[in-house]
């Protein structure tokens, strides 16, 4: 009844081509962002921020990014955790470098150079395909993060090993460090959630994200008809890399504030964001940011329910979070192989037609 | 530099033992590739299963412990017998096949021509549900494993070396019997695949799915068979790991370690699974030897250590550059 584009007429062809072609979808759209800018950093509180929010953000930005590599390009890779590590160093060196170097500027630095160490990573996928290349990025994973660990000047030589960030501050409020405030850092993170996202859905439905798709779909075809897979694969190496680097270095410098890289970016985080993607759904935006959200906030919920309210132990919780994450993915891919978002799709075809089908 | 040499020597052959045991693992991986283009990313977290099955079987825990105090406010641990080696094996290898099954009827049965990747992704999501419920069956402490495995330096090679060489090499019991362990297996299962009705059966699976199934080859039974032997040869890696490191999640990450050996050896081939073991066994005790050793430190300004996190994978990978199927793997050949 009400989910119809009947009445809602398009006069030029950039009105008939943007992303939500429907009034209620744009309007439902405009309003998530305007709660998300102008109601959530004034209630906010340090438990949401830390728990839900900030990691929520952080970690859409990491699956946007491996959904564009693997979702898109068909790249399938278990380095991101590596690559999250680029980022987190290159932030810290370019922060303790270069003190007077905006906040803002230093994050996208970092996924600069990650873009960079990513397409060094990405060369081999021009001869090794499939799984070979799966395994192939475990190389990065572990060759990046033993680098960080032993190589002393990337952490300038603390004792502790680990990299810890400084306060650093944009337009007069604190981004960086522990006194922080949590709507700051909210914000931080909010303003390049949005503008990552938009750069993501705006490159994967132009000629470069096409090309990426006919890569995937099949990628001699795809030769044959001028998609140039060097450039192709690269460029989907790079861009992904960007995204995850951004991810590493906010991880880092906002969410975390001190890391030890074994254990803040271990293989364990490449395989989460992995099944965030392939939760929410390969090839799909909306899906980067449902596959995040529910791996976010499902442990959350379940702690709560069995520490919190059932008072069971913590390690027991544990391990039925690591249950529940395998059973939901083996569903998933039994029920809906393109995750959530498939599955949202079809609802809002669904609704379109309701209530009179035929 | 003739102490060099032979030190060098030594970490070569005890390279070669632990390049077995990756083997070990990594031959669970071309027996269910080959026969159902899986490629089984659970594979380290069944040999993790199966050690903590076996302990839980044989010292009588209760499965579920936690979770059963948890919900009734009981305290039960343990059903208070311990049951023989031989009684407990079995047990386990049912339990194994059990499992098979299940993960046949309820997982597979529904994925069949989807995707390579979206079977390998389930594959992840198995092994993550699989680590929980060991967990939650069994205990998430670390287990010792009481079996009868020689273990311990090897006397006789001990003193031979010491004899010829003026070095005695230290070699663990243990590696050796993973070593006759893992040629034993390899031997039994070609003839297994080679003379048996069910193994000919295997072998026509792997080489032509629709074509075995038109000869009357029910692809489901085959398909259980693969992964009970896979979760049978999980429990050997599972029982040899075990018994050099105890039985504890590190051990799931043994998979990890497998996959490079698969690469070099090729996904495809029992063969290569035990040679691209070895390569990688060698390769990475020789290499990190190398890259510590003071002459490397006066040559190149420093040294390395604990190269052996990243090693096998960068050789696999350079490797692959240049060979894409591995050592013995099928020649990839594309179509459109």
């Amino acid at each position: 009844m009400l989910y119809r584009e009947a009445g809602d007429y398009k006069k030029t062809y950039a009105e008939d081509s943007q992303t939500f072609p429907l009034k209620l979808d744009r309007y439902a759209y405009y309003a998530l962002l305007a709660v998300a800018f102008l109601v959530v950093p004034f209630v906010i509180n340090d438990y949401w921020a830390s728990a839900v929010l900030i990691p929520f953000l952080i970690w859409s930005i990491a699956s946007l990014g491996l959904n564009i590599l693997t979702g898109y390009c068909g790249q399938v890779s278990l380095g991101t955790g590596g690559f999250m590590a680029v980022g987190a160093y290159a932030a810290y060196k370019l922060m303790t470098s270069f003190p007077d170097l905006n906040i803002m500027i230093v994050v996208l630095l970092s996924g600069a150079i990650t873009a960079s160490v990513g397409v060094l990573f990405g060369l081999p996928s021009l001869r090794i395909k499939g799984f070979y290349l799966a395994v192939a990025t475990l190389a990065a994973q572990f060759f990046l993060v033993w680098l960080f660990n032993k190589f002393e000047w990337f952490y300038n030589y603390s004792a502790s090993g680990q990299i810890s960030a400084p306060t650093r501050s944009m337009f007069g409020f604190e981004v960086t460090g522990a006194t922080a405030s949590a709507s700051a850092k909210y914000i931080f993170c909010l303003v390049l959630v949005v503008g990552l996202a938009w750069v993501a859905r705006n490159l994967t439905r132009g000629r470069i994200g096409r090309s990426w798709m006919a890569i995937r779909d099949m990628d001699i075809a795809a030769e044959i008809i001028g998609v140039n897979p060097l450039k192709t694969k690269l460029t989907a190496f790079a861009v992904s890399s960007f995204f995850i680097g951004v991810a590493g270095a906010l991880f880092f410098a906002v969410y975390l504030g001190a890391v030890e890289v074994g254990e803040a970016f271990g293989i364990q985080k490449s395989f989460l964001v992995l099944f965030m993607i392939i939760i929410g759904g390969l090839g799909s935006i909306l899906g980067s940011f449902i596959g995040a959200a529910f791996l976010v906030l499902m442990p959350v919920l379940l702690k709560n329910i069995m520490v919190g309210m059932l008072g069971w132990p913590i390690d027991l919780a544990a391990h039925i979070v690591l249950v529940t994450i395998g059973f939901l993915i083996m569903l998933t891919l039994v029920l809906e192989p393109h995750g959530v978002a498939q599955l949202w799709r079809v609802i809002k075809q669904k609704l379109r037609l309701w209530p009179f089908p035929h | 530099m003739y102490d060099q040499f032979l030190y060098g020597t030594e970490a070569a052959i005890n390279g070669l033992m632990t390049g077995v045991m990756y083997s070990l693992v990594a031959l669970g991986f071309v027996l269910i590739f080959k026969a159902s283009g899986i490629f089984n990313y659970a594979q380290g977290v069944m040999a993790l299963f199966g050690a903590l099955t076996l302990v839980g079987i044989q010292s009588g825990q209760v499965p579920f412990a936690g979770i059963i105090n948890a919900i009734f406010g009981t305290n039960v641990q343990h059903f208070g017998w311990t049951l023989p080696a031989v009684a407990a094996i079995i047990l386990t290898i049912g339990v194994m096949i059990l499992f098979a099954w299940l993960v046949e009827r309820l997982l597979l049965k529904h994925l069949v021509n989807q995707e390579p990747i979206i079977l390998f992704m389930a594959t992840i999501g198995l092994a993550y549900f699989m680590e929980g419920v060991g967990d939650l069956m069994w205990g998430s402490n670390i287990k010792k494993i009481d079996l009868p495995i020689p273990q311990g330096i090897n006397e006789t090679i001990d003193s031979l070396t010491y004899d010829w060489f003026g070095y005695g090499f230290y070699i663990d019991n243990l590696d050796i019997t993973a070593a006759i362990i893992a040629i034993i297996l390899v031997v039994a299962l070609t003839i297994f695949s080679q003379y048996s009705t069910t193994g000919r059966a295997l072998r026509a699976v792997a080489d032509d799915h629709q074509a075995a199934l038109s000869v009357g080859i029910s692809l489901r039974k085959i398909w259980v068979i693969v992964w009970g032997i896979a979760g049978f040869i999980a429990l050997v890696a599972g029982v040899m790991w075990g018994a050099k490191s105890g039985v504890q999640f590190s051990l799931s990450l043994i998979t990890l370690k497998a996959l490079p050996v698969l690469m070099l050896g090729g996904f495809t081939s029992i063969p290569g699974a035990i040679i691209g073991g070895m390569i990688i066994g060698v390769g990475e005790k020789v290499f990190e030897f190398v890259v510590s050793s003071s002459w490397f430190g006066d040559f190149f300004g420093f040294t390395m250590n604990a190269t052996e996190n990243w090693f096998a994978y960068v050789l696999a990978l350079i490797f692959l550059v240049f060979r894409p199927q591995g050592l013995f793997g099928d020649k990839i050949i594309e179509r459109v």
